[in-house]
C-alpha cells in the first residue's frame, strides 16, 4: 500500500489501521497527532481507523518554538 | 511578586513565558527555564521526523508536567493554517490554552491581524483558549479582547529583533483598555526591555530569541526573572513624578 506520509510517499505493506501504522514506525502514540486525508484521527480511535491506498497523512509532536 | 498572573483560570506565580527555539540543546533550554522561574513554555507543532528517530525530544527535557506548554502557530500565514495546526496540537498536547500568531510575511513575521481576528474567533467557537500574538493596536486589542481571547499579547518590537519597546505608549493604551492579562510578546532584548514592559503595567512578558542567543543564556534568563519581577514591583509601587530641574534629597535647613 502506497502511504503518503509527511510530505513523503512510500510503500507500506501488512499494515491495516493507524495503530499499526503509528507501531511500525516506532512511534510513541501519547507524544503526537496524526492527520488522515485532513482530519484529525483521535488517540482513542488510531485501532479502528483503516488506511487505504493514496492515503495522505501528517505525524506531528511538539518541537521548541517561541 | 504580589498576586499572581491569572490566564484562563489558571494561575502562575511567574509572570515570564519563555520560548523554546533557538537554543544550542534542549539541556541548555532546560537550564534557562529553569533560571527564568518559567513556568510556561512556548512550543511549535512540527512533522515529526521519520528517518532519524534518535534525535532528542522536547519532552525529555522539559517535562510537560512541570511546565504548561503552550502551542504556537509560528510559521503560520493564514487563518487556516493556525487553526489546522492548533487542532493538531490539541490531538497532541491534550489541552486548548494555545498560543495564536498569524504572521503577514517573512521579512518582518508582522501579525496579519485580519486573518488573526478570524483564527481566533473560530478557535474559541471550538473550545480553546486563545493568548493571542498582534500588533500593538488599541483598536485591533480590543477586538481580539471581545472575541473571548484570553490574554492579549501586543509585539514590543518585531519577532527575533530585540529593539525593545517601541511604542510604549500604545501598549499603555493596550494595557489600560484590557481586562484580561496583556502580555508584551516579541521585542525584548536585553533586561531593561522586559522591566520596561512591566513598568507599563503589563502583566507578563515573553520571550524566547533574548535569552537564546544571549552569549550566556542561562545567565540573560536569570536577569529577565529579575528584571521582570523589578519591572512588576516598580509599576505596583508607582513611580514619582518627573521634574524639569534638580530637587535636593538632603534638607536645606541647618545647611553650615
Amino acid at each position: 500500500m502506497e502511504l503518503i506520509i509527511n510530505g513523503e510517499s512510500a510503500r507500506y505493506d501488512g499494515l491495516r489501521t493507524v495503530s499499526d501504522l503509528v507501531a511500525a514506525l516506532g512511534l510513541e502514540p501519547k507524544k503526537l497527532a496524526v492527520e488522515l486525508n485532513r482530519a484529525i484521527v483521535p488517540k482513542s480511535a488510531y485501532g479502528a481507523t483503516p488506511l487505504s491506498n493514496g492515503d495522505t497523512l501528517e505525524i506531528v509532536h511538539f518541537v521548541g518554538g517561541g | 511578586m504580589s498576586a499572581s498572573l491569572v490566564i484562563a483560570g489558571r494561575e502562575f506565580r511567574s509572570r515570564l513565558i519563555i520560548g523554546t527555539g533557538k537554543y544550542k540543546t534542549y539541556e541548555e533550554n532546560a537550564r534557562a527555564a529553569e533560571a527564568a522561574g518559567a513556568e510556561m513554555v512556548t512550543v511549535a507543532v512540527r512533522r515529526v521526523n521519520l528517518t532519524d528517530r534518535d534525535k532528542p525530544m522536547l519532552v525529555d527535557f522539559l517535562d510537560p508536567k512541570k511546565y504548561v506548554y503552550l502551542p504556537n502557530t509560528a510559521g503560520c500565514f493564514t487563518a487556516d493554517d493556525a487553526i489546522r495546526t492548533l487542532r493538531l496540537a490539541r490531538e497532541a498536547g491534550g489541552w486548548s490554552l494555545v498560543k495564536l500568531e498569524v504572521l503577514a510575511d517573512q521579512k518582518t513575521l508582522y501579525p496579519e491581524m485580519e486573518e488573526t481576528l478570524k483564527a481566533a474567533k473560530l478557535l474559541i467557537k471550538d473550545g480553546f483558549e486563545v493568548m493571542v500574538y498582534c500588533s500593538d493596536d488599541p483598536v485591533y486589542a480590543r477586538k481580539l479582547e471581545d472575541a473571548g481571547c484570553a490574554a492579549i499579547m501586543p509585539l514590543g518590537s518585531l519577532i527575533g529583533s530585540g529593539l525593545g519597546i517601541l511604542n510604549p505608549v500604545n501598549i499603555r493604551l493596550i494595557v489600560e483598555q484590557s481586562k484580561v492579562p496583556v502580555i508584551v510578546d516579541a521585542g525584548v532584548g536585553t533586561a531593561s526591555d522586559a522591566a520596561v514592559a512591566m513598568e507599563l503595567g503589563c502583566d507578563g512578558v515573553l520571550m524566547n530569541t533574548a535569552i537564546a542567543e544571549a552569549k550566556d543564556p542561562i545567565l540573560m534568563a536569570s536577569a529577565m526573572k529579575h528584571a521582570v519581577i523589578a519591572g512588576r514591583e516598580a509599576y505596583l509601587a508607582g513611580r514619582m513624578a518627573k521634574k524639569r530641574y534638580a530637587d535636593p534629597s538632603s534638607p536645606l535647613a541647618g545647611l553650615i
